[in-house]
């Protein structure tokens, strides 16, 4: 790291306790229930793209219309998977990166908070889109725009994500970012933001040979001229061109990651995905070429090669992050130590002006009502002197053969004075503390 | 202290929180545990209804279906999103306490998470098979039970939140039990989920009732039956919601005491509690009015009429969680943590040393005449700023001058001799927990703030300073020190 940074670098101290479960367990519950997520969200995304695209195609041929129709029904569905799934590593991240996390949400705060605004208006503008579908069928324009509204409001989102989880792995950068702005702009968040739009394609043109092939569904009600192999090949061919453009990106990842959490265990296990992706693209494309009656020949091995890959990344993904954030949590850990000792130190020896808290205090008769009246009063009277309040001297001339008068003012006093703000009412002092206040005041001459 | 200082300085902190969990209880409570069993019970009757020939009453079943079609609209969109939101928002303003809480109650968020999955998978099952369902009687008789399980798994969910609820209210026990069972066991527990229950009975019946003047058009026989369903349903929940409420409102007083250490009563408990005791009858007639005049005249019913008591109905509920709030002040883990977000334990530290010095992030640490200003400033947003703002809702200038005299001038000496007290006589603050030196430099700002009026920005916009003394090269050193301490 450099060394100039270190000064500017913070090193916080952690939550001070102990992990809800052990560690390897919450990194195994964080990498699975992230991934069942980011399918979802891939599905959302990829298939708001495509519907967009069928959509417009649609304008000249009938039949991508309703394609896109049919791609429409399955984004509110999988939206909301991917809203509820999302929760699951939300809470193992934040448990697992605590400080790293919150600070990078912190410092990108505004952007951060306006995902929750920004993905409801998107999720109801596929409502929107969904069910206006025959109403605004002869407003084609209308009604691409808002689809088209909510694919650019999916597109937004990530890269919020993204920024965010970029960030949370550089303390080094924190000192010095201002905003989301300045922080989307640290290298590496637009490559892996192309890596995951690609996903998102890829996945979901798998998804929708699988939908569009279920023997359940009515394919030849709703379409005329396509043919199932038309739509499978179609999707097939999308999956298959996605993932060969992640063989380009992919590297560049890699590359641009800054190179401290970089070391052999995480080249292995993404050389090891990237390996499984190999077949599955030999299988997609084999049965891309071959005759039509064979598209379906391999899929299911495709899916598990796939399913590999995409659980080697995600691990990837986390064996990068535990190596680059390993020695600044050493140091965390330090000060926390450090810290907790410190402050334990000072509770056994509390400082001397800490007086203990007024009811404790056994001091004489006018000692306790004293302590009362300075922990109470004194902010806004004085003795003989104007303060917020009158002086204590004008109370004693009003009360001073009225001890029961003066109580219920305490409690909950009036407004008397022009010009004065009103007085609190403290109705949680206790009897007896109320008494030795009263009988302090009164005895002040 | 160790998170960077997100601040929303107009707004005001809690104020983002609380209209997110605001939205998202009317939500919960409206559109799916009150909802549904009016919907369901609604589904049933329109099979009940149905000719001898005909599996449902056709126009019927399509005005629920459109009821239905608003409330899985609404939630699995904003009711979902405010849902997150609360995480989102409550883990920026108290990373802090999220932080502690998720550590010791990981489990149980994960057993309230897959509950809440659950519940999603069903709403959706049971909107998207809907219409699928009315082809056979037998499809929609097995449609209609699920309606049921449904209605029972909302309220389950239900009973685990306000649990969640319960346990952020409870002290002293946090840190001995760390247990979820200590929800169940709060005073205000049972009192609470007797009341949420019916009340959001009444509040699904009251948006159904709103929702059946928009659906049906005036005049036709539907309309009249729907509506006269809905005063129905309301007219059997809206006495328990009473009953309850009551019971409620007796409790709180005691749950206050059980869950501050420092006696009952602030001010501000007081009015709005006073506040309470007119907001239910009030509300509770309204919504009842409103049912008996749609039994007896359902034909007259409009739109407009139904939105005040269904406006009243909600406010209600907003009350009764603004109240629950300040049973929780000043802490925001009972006993444990402030809502400063300092843990108690550590406060004679920082009296010793002031809070400056182990802060992560401020720009100042010796506090010196130039930099004074400077140093109140990060000593207001370490202690102040969670709750209130420099301008904006609950301004820290304006609190001081509803003391002191709207438009005088504040006087530094007097600010000094309130903050050290102020918990004594406000009792939903923490105490403030600096030296006298970071004490000084507070009043010196606040004056400076009734001045200026300048904003102070959040760490989403200003960045962040890291403070010398926790940077890495100290975190260096000191790794050092435990090595050679180590030899
Ligand atoms: C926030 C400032 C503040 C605090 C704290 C405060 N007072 Fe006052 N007090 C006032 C003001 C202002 C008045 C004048 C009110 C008026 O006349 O309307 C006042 C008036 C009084 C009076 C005169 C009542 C009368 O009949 O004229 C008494 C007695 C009194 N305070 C006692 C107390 C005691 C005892 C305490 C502590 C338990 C206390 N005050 C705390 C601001 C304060
Ligand atoms: C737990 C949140 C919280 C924190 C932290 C907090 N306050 Fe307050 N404060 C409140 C609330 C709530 C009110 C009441 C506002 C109202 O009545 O509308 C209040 C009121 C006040 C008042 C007016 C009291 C009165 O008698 O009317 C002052 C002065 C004040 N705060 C100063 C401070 C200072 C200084 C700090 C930081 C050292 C601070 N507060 C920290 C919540 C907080």
């Amino acid at each position: 790291m450099n060394i100039l940074l270190q000064a500017t670098t913070p090193v916080p101290r952690d939550i001070p306790l102990p992990l809800p479960l052990p560690e390897p367990l919450l990194v195994v519950l964080l990498v699975i229930s992230f991934l069942a997520h980011i399918i979802f969200v891939n599905l959302m995304l990829g298939g708001s793209v495509l519907t967009l695209w069928a959509q417009i195609k649609g304008l000249k041929d009938k039949e991508y219309d309703t394609l896109a129709y049919e791609i429409a029904k399955t984004i509110t569905v999988n939206k909301s998977l991917a809203v509820v799934l999302g929760v699951a590593p939300l809470l193992s991240i934040n448990a697992l990166y605590t400080v790293y996390f919150y600070s990078a949400n912190a410092l990108t705060g505004l952007m951060w908070i306006s995902i929750i605004p920004l993905v409801t208006i998107a999720f109801l503008l596929t409502y929107l889109h969904k069910y206006t579908w025959h109403k605004l069928e002869n407003n084609k324009p209308l009604h691409i725009s808002i689809i088209a509204a909510a694919v650019l409001v999916f597109l937004f989102i990530p890269l919020i994500f993204l920024t965010n989880i970029n960030l949370m792995l550089f303390p080094e950068k924190w000192g010095t970012v201002r905003g989301f702005m300045s922080a989307l702009t640290l290298p590496n968040v637009f490559p892996r933001y192309l890596h995951f739009l690609c996903a998102s394609l890829a996945v979901t043109g798998l998804f929708l040979f699988w939908y569009v092939g279920r023997k359940r569904y009515p394919f030849e009600n709703y379409f005329h001229t396509l043919t199932r192999y038309d739509v499978k090949k179609k999707v097939y061919s999308l999956a298959f061109a996605m993932s060969l453009f992640q063989f380009m990106i992919g590297p560049v990842v890699l590359l641009t990651l800054p190179s401290k959490g970089v070391k052999w265990n995480l080249i292995v296990v993404i050389l090891s995905g990237a390996a499984i992706a190999l077949p599955a693209m030999y299988w997609m494309w084999k049965a891309i070429t071959g005759p039509p009656e064979l598209i379906d020949r391999h899929y299911r091995k495709v899916i598990a090669a796939m399913t590999i890959t995409v659980l080697l990344m995600g691990s990837g993904r986390h064996v990068y992050r535990a190596n680059a954030l390993a020695p600044h949590k050493k140091l965390m850990a330090a000060r926390t130590a450090e810290f907790e000792s410190i402050s334990a130190e000072a509770r056994r020896n509390p400082p001397a002006d800490d007086a203990p808290p007024v009811s404790n205090t056994t001091a004489g008769k006018g000692g306790r009502g004293a302590a009362v009246f300075q922990a109470n009063c004194s902010a806004c009277h004085r003795q003989d002197q104007q303060l917020v309040g009158p002086p204590v001297t004008e109370m004693v001339s009003i009360y001073h053969d009225n001890e029961q008068g003066l109580k219920s003012w305490i409690k909950a006093p009036g407004k008397k004075r022009p010009g004065y703000p009103q007085m609190p009412g403290f109705p949680q002092l206790s009897d007896a503390d109320l008494n030795e206040l009263t009988g302090y005041i009164l005895s002040i001459k | 202290m160790d998170f960077p200082m997100f601040h929303l300085d107009w707004l005001n902190d809690r104020f983002l929180i609380a209209m997110i969990a605001i939205i998202h209880v009317f939500i919960n409570h409206g559109l799916a545990v009150g909802f549904i069993p009016y919907i369901t019970w609604l589904e049933q009757k329109g099979v009940s209804m149905a000719g001898a020939a005909q599996i449902t009453d056709p126009a019927w079943d399509d005005m629920v279906y459109r009821k239905m079609k608003v409330a899985f609209i609404i939630t699995t969109t904003l009711g979902a999103m405010t849902g997150v939101g609360i995480w989102f928002s409550a883990a920026l303003i108290s990373p802090a306490s999220i932080g502690s809480l998720i550590r010791v109650f990981y489990f149980a968020w994960f057993v309230e998470w897959l509950t809440f999955v659950t519940e999603v998978v069903l709403i959706m099952i049971y909107f998207l098979t809907w219409k699928n369902a009315g082809r056979t009687l037998k499809a929609k008789l097995r449609h209609i039970r699920f309606g049921w399980f449904l209605s029972l798994f909302s309220w389950i969910t239900m009973v685990i939140i306000v649990s969640i609820l319960g346990f952020m209210m409870d002290p002293g026990n946090w840190n001995q039990h760390h247990s979820l069972l200590n929800g169940f066991t709060n005073p205000i527990y049972l009192p609470q989920l007797f009341f949420r229950t019916p009340a959001a009975m009444v509040l699904g019946g009251i948006f159904g009732m709103l929702l059946t003047t928009i659906f049906t058009s005036r005049g036709t026989a539907v309309r009249t039956t729907a509506l006269k369903s809905a005063a129905r349903w309301i007219l059997a929940w809206a006495p328990v919601a009473l009953v309850a409420a009551c019971i409620y409102y007796r409790a709180m007083p005691e749950a206050m005491r059980f869950n501050m250490s420092t006696a009952v009563g602030t001010m501000e408990f007081a009015q709005y509690y006073q506040l309470l005791s007119y907001i239910i009858p009030g509300a509770v007639s309204l919504v009842v009015i409103i049912s008996i005049w749609a039994l007896l005249r359902p034909r007259s019913i409009r739109f407009a009429f139904v939105l005040a008591p269904c406006l009243a109905a909600f406010g209600f509920l907003g009350i009764f969680e603004r109240v629950r709030e300040f049973i929780r002040k000043p802490y925001i883990i009972g006993g444990y943590m402030y809502s400063n977000l300092l843990r108690e334990e550590d406060y004679p530290l920082y009296k010793r040393d002031g809070i400056l010095k182990y802060a992560t992030y401020t720009g100042v640490v010796e506090i010196t005449p130039a930099n004074r200003l400077a140093a109140g400033r990060d000593v207001f947003m370490l202690s102040c700023s969670r709750c209130h703002t420099t301008n904006g809702i609950n301004s820290i200038v304006e609190v001081f001058e509803r003391v002191y005299g709207a438009g005088k001038p504040l006087d530094e000496n007097s600010i000094e001799a309130y903050i050290p007290n102020m918990h004594n006589g406000r009792t939903y603050m923490p105490p403030f927990p600096g030296n006298t030196q970071e004490l000084k430099a507070l009043a010196a700002y606040i004056r400076q703030l009734q001045l200026t009026g300048e904003p102070l920005g959040g760490a989403q916009t200003e960045g962040v300073t890291v403070n010398p003394l926790n940077s890495m090269d100290a975190a260096v050193e000191l790794m050092k020190k435990n090595e050679s301490d180590e030899k």
